[in-house]
């Protein structure tokens, strides 16, 4: 497969850039842009990324010259489809079943289709996941609504404010507010209208976890495991930053309404 | 271990799996490692009273080689099935309840529930560095890298 060393390095560049998105791993990314140069015969890929930015040089076999590029992350959301999509993309050109341009095309399709499922399914997800972690850590059916309500309004309001406030772990902090807040009212509420007794801790905990990291926190083990140290430390700082904003923001509300 | 303890913990599984964009079609079975997982969890901890640390490592442990089987018949990344059957196990609820005790002053007890925080999820790491130690040592033995 012949073609010029732009062509590979856009390519490359651009699926590096959906992984590191769609948080993948780090090796993962490093290793996907290594195998899309070696499918298109560009010996000694080397590549280097961090949880912020994308480096790349390839070397051109025909005039021996070097080409690096760098390439700047912002934005970050999860959305594991894209990676499995790119995945798929990178094993298509490495056994030959693409060329390199038609390669191309599939990655800038993936880059511009939005998320698989739609955010008000999302927010119903979120919703009756915590009502169902509310269950599975021992509540009762009595806490499985209120759980769902509470989980959702949370994750909702998270939504909302991080679209607006560009202040990072704030939105974390405001929403597990939101949720102590509400799943209070609930307890209190219980207790005097319904003489019924929820167990509130139990719904805090289910609540709470569509705003855990969980994501971050098996990223920055496995970015660890495979000797990313950087990003390993700065995925996991920024888990450890959020489980303390969550609790903070939980613990708040309970101490203002006692 | 009660039935309600399996289909919550496969619902919650994929119901974060939705959250994270799964593909669909490995939604249910993201959902199937997160229940395997959890029932380990829950047999190891409450059926057969053992520490809360190593049932949760060797939870951890199903759940990625779970996913490991996984992903190489799918033809998908790990992380696609283990991240959201690993949820479950991270030790959110506790890492609040740490948070909580610090805030209403009791220190003793908060620095007691941050270790456990802690160690937990330092089980889970070594949960997912053991799994993944022992398939590749495996699959390299079959002889396909």
């Amino acid at each position: 497969m012949n073609s010029s060393i732009g062509e590979v390095m856009e390519v490359c560049l651009l699926a590096g850039k959906i992984m590191l998105q769609s948080g993948a791993e780090i090796y993962r990314i490093e290793d996907t842009m290594n195998r899309i140069a070696r499918a298109c015969a560009v010996s000694e890929p080397h590549s280097y990324v961090t949880v912020t930015g994308i480096f790349l040089t390839l070397r051109d076999p025909e005039r021996g010259r070097e080409q690096t590029r760098f390439l700047r992350i912002c934005e970050r959301q999860i959305d594991l489809n894209k990676i499995a999509a790119v995945n798929q993309i990178s094993r298509m050109l490495g056994e030959r079943e693409l060329t390199l341009k038609q390669a191309h095309e599939a990655l800038m399709t993936i880059e511009r289709s939005g998320f698989l499922y739609p955010l008000w399914l999302q927010i119903i997800a979120a919703a009756f996941a915590s009502g169902f972690v509310c269950l599975a850590f021992g509540g009762t059916w009595l806490d499985f609504w209120p759980s769902v309500v509470t989980g959702g309004l949370g994750f909702l309001l998270y939504i909302l404010i991080n679209r607006r406030v560009a202040v990072k772990f704030f939105s974390e902090i405001l929403a597990a507010f939101a949720v102590g807040l509400i799943a209070y009212l609930f307890y209190y509420y219980g207790i005097h209208y319904l003489n019924i007794i929820l167990h509130s801790d139990k719904v805090i905990i289910g609540s709470v976890m569509p705003l855990v990291p969980g994501v971050l926190i098996m990223n920055a083990i496995r970015d660890l495991m495979a000797g990313d140290l950087v990003a390993g430390l700065a995925r996991g700082t920024e888990a450890f930053l959020t489980a303390l904003a969550i609790g903070t923001g939980v613990a708040v509300a309970l101490a203002v309404l006692m | 271990m009660s039935w309600t303890a399996l289909y919550a913990s496969f619902f919650a599984t994929v119901g974060f799996g939705v959250m994270f964009n799964v593909p669909r079609k490995s939604l249910v079975a993201a959902g199937c490692v997160g229940m395997l997982g959890w029932s380990v969890f829950v047999t190891l901890n409450n059926n057969m009273n053992m520490n809360i640390i190593p049932a949760t490592l060797l939870a951890a442990f199903c759940v990625a080689t779970a996913s490991q089987l996984l992903a190489r018949y799918y033809k998908m990344p790990v992380t696609v099935f283990g991240i959201s059957g690993v949820i479950p196990l991270v030790p959110g609820g506790m890492a609040y309840e740490t948070i909580r005790h610090f805030i209403e002053n009791d220190y003793l007890e908060g620095i007691r529930l941050g270790t456990v925080t802690l160690l937990l999820a330092a089980s889970i790491a070594f949960g997912l560095i053991f799994s993944s130690v022992i398939t590749e040592n495996l699959s390299r033995r079959k002889g396909n890298p």
